[in-house]
């Protein structure tokens, strides 16, 4: 694919976002589809690749009536939607299919036709990490930080300035699920969940979905929103259970998304304008920002900490709240795609003025996966 | 389910779970290269081959990383160490730190440990650790 060659021209989340228990999640899925075949001015018999993650490709493109030629149904968690750009990029470019859509939907909070998530008894995870009570994600991505903490001295205190700059965010945002002002002491007495995790450090759980539809920048012009053009992906895996991640200070799967990204894109540090970190839990943007390239290994906290990513910062980051406090479904990636469409577009809630390169980084599992797209506002 | 969840054996761990319930840790090391891994499987992860062999581990570690989880989670009274131990081999594992106070004050990382097997049936004998040096 070359820089460019292949645009966004439809994006939108869920009519409404939050909790939502008067829709299952198939439903969540539609919801934001035909949002977003309504952005794009499209009908369902336009598209004909459909990519998911959460329910079947099947199961989407049957509901929507949708004949694909080309399906992708990647599922790696959160950063799944990355990848679904990735390959229908690549995809669309190969002559494949020529209209693609991708949907997340997943009623993470009021569980209305969710998928159980289980750990099967005879999986590696299930023999080697089950048996010694992990429960959920906050059991097991968070076990690295004291690694990382004691790695580069950083403090706990460093740690919930994260979750309080990206409150800053949420607040200019009327669709962020937490608004009010938090400070890092809020943020350090607040429930203990799990050691030296406080609940503010950790994702909400909610309800909703995001749709993106792309094709060829050559046909781009055809569509009433303003295109969003792919510049450069990058996708990796690392280990599906965090015990086995190499390196307790830094991602292998980060490292790799983001270089591959990076060098398609043709990008320096110094072009990005806009910058999206899934952030499921505070110390994520850390290692994302470092294991991009922002800042070197162990500076991360205090780059934040003097404010260079709030409002007014040189690098504005999670600027839709993020995980933290704007949405999290569980899969929370598309959410991040779909705030680095608006900030291109011009439309965000907290715009950042003269967005021209946005760089949106997922992560899937436990450290396991990771995605980074890399959007512009022009063709090169 | 009010059970601590169980491991469901197969046939590439099973020398895993022997080991543990004979009252040894098993690692498994490659004859062509020396690495040494874990979790189990029949060839190296590291060059590929299939000539690897199980073997007891010393049982030492260090405390690489951990939370102290402070819901309820099934079979299990909180709060509780869920730990990341640095094996003396090199491999790490997961497990719960024991038989000490489920503080960060008590738990420092890379303080020494040991492991030692708590039976939970015929079958099944987890592999968790304490600090070093008491007597067993």
């Amino acid at each position: 694919m070359k820089p460019g060659s292949i645009a966004i021209v439809g994006a939108a989340e869920t009519t409404e976002l939050g909790v939502i228990p008067h829709m299952s999640q198939i439903q969540l899925h539609a919801d934001c589809a035909r949002n977003a075949l309504r952005d794009a001015g499209l009908k369902p018999s336009d598209i004909d690749g459909v990519a998911t993650a959460g329910e079947a490709p099947t199961n989407v493109a049957h509901y929507l009536g949708i004949v694909p030629k080309w399906v992708d149904g990647t599922a790696v968690g959160g950063c799944s939607f990355m990848l679904h750009v990735r390959h229908a990029a690549g995809a669309i470019s190969a002559g494949l299919c020529k209209t693609v859509l991708i949907t997340h939907g997943e009623s993470g909070r009021s569980r209305i036709g969710a998928i159980p998530r289980i750990i099967v008894p005879a999986s590696l995870q299930g023999q080697f990490e089950a048996p010694f009570g992990i429960l959920g994600p906050p059991t097991m991505f968070t076990i690295p930080v004291l690694r990382y903490l004691k790695t580069y001295g950083n403090t706990q205190e460093q740690l919930a300035m994260v979750a309080v700059v990206q409150r800053e965010w949420a607040a200019k945002n009327p669709r962020a699920m937490m608004k009010d002002p938090i400070t890092v002491d809020d943020v350090l007495n607040s429930r203990m969940i799990a050691y030296p995790f406080r609940l503010l450090m950790c994702c909400l759980v909610t309800d909703g979905g995001g749709a993106l539809i792309l094709t060829s920048a050559d046909r781009a012009k055809d569509f009433p929103a303003k295109p969003v053009y792919i510049l450069g992906t990058g996708e990796s895996v690392e280990a599906p259970m965090i015990s086995q991640m190499a390196d307790f200070t830094s991602s292998r799967a980060f490292r790799v998304a983001g270089k591959q990204a990076f060098d398609s894109a043709g990008i320096r540090h110094a072009d990005v304008d806009h910058l999206m970190i899934y952030d499921a839990f505070a110390h994520l943007p850390l290692y994302g920002l470092e294991d991009l390239g922002f800042v070197g290994r162990g500076e991360a906290a205090a780059f934040i900490a003097e404010r260079n990513t709030a409002p007014g910062g040189k690098l504005p980051l999670n600027t839709n709240g993020g995980g933290l406090s704007y949405t999290h479904t569980g899969m929370y990636g598309m959410f991040a795609l779909q705030e680095s469409v608006r900030q291109v577009r011009g439309t965000a809630p907290a715009q950042v003025k003269d967005v021209q390169v946005a760089v949106c980084h997922g992560v899937g599992g436990m450290f396991a996966a990771s995605g980074t797209i890399v959007m512009g506002d022009r063709r090169p | 389910m009010t059970e601590r969840p169980l491991p469901g054996i197969t046939p590439e761990t099973r020398h895993f779970w022997e080991g543990t319930r004979s009252g040894e840790l098993r690692l498994q090391k490659c004859a062509a290269c020396s690495h040494v891994y874990f979790p189990p499987r029949p060839f190296c992860p590291q060059c590929g081959s299939p000539d690897v062999s199980a073997f007891r581990a010393s049982g030492r570690a260090t405390l690489y990383s951990y939370v102290i989880h402070h819901r309820p989670a099934p079979g299990f009274v909180p709060p509780y160490s869920i730990a990341v131990v640095q094996l003396e081999e090199g491999p790490r594992m997961m497990t719960n730190i024991v038989e000490v106070a489920q503080t960060p004050e008590a738990l420092q990382l890379d303080m020494a440990l040991e492991v030692v097997f708590q039976r939970i049936n015929e079958e099944i004998s987890l592999p968790l650790f304490r600090p070093a040096g008491r007597a067993a």
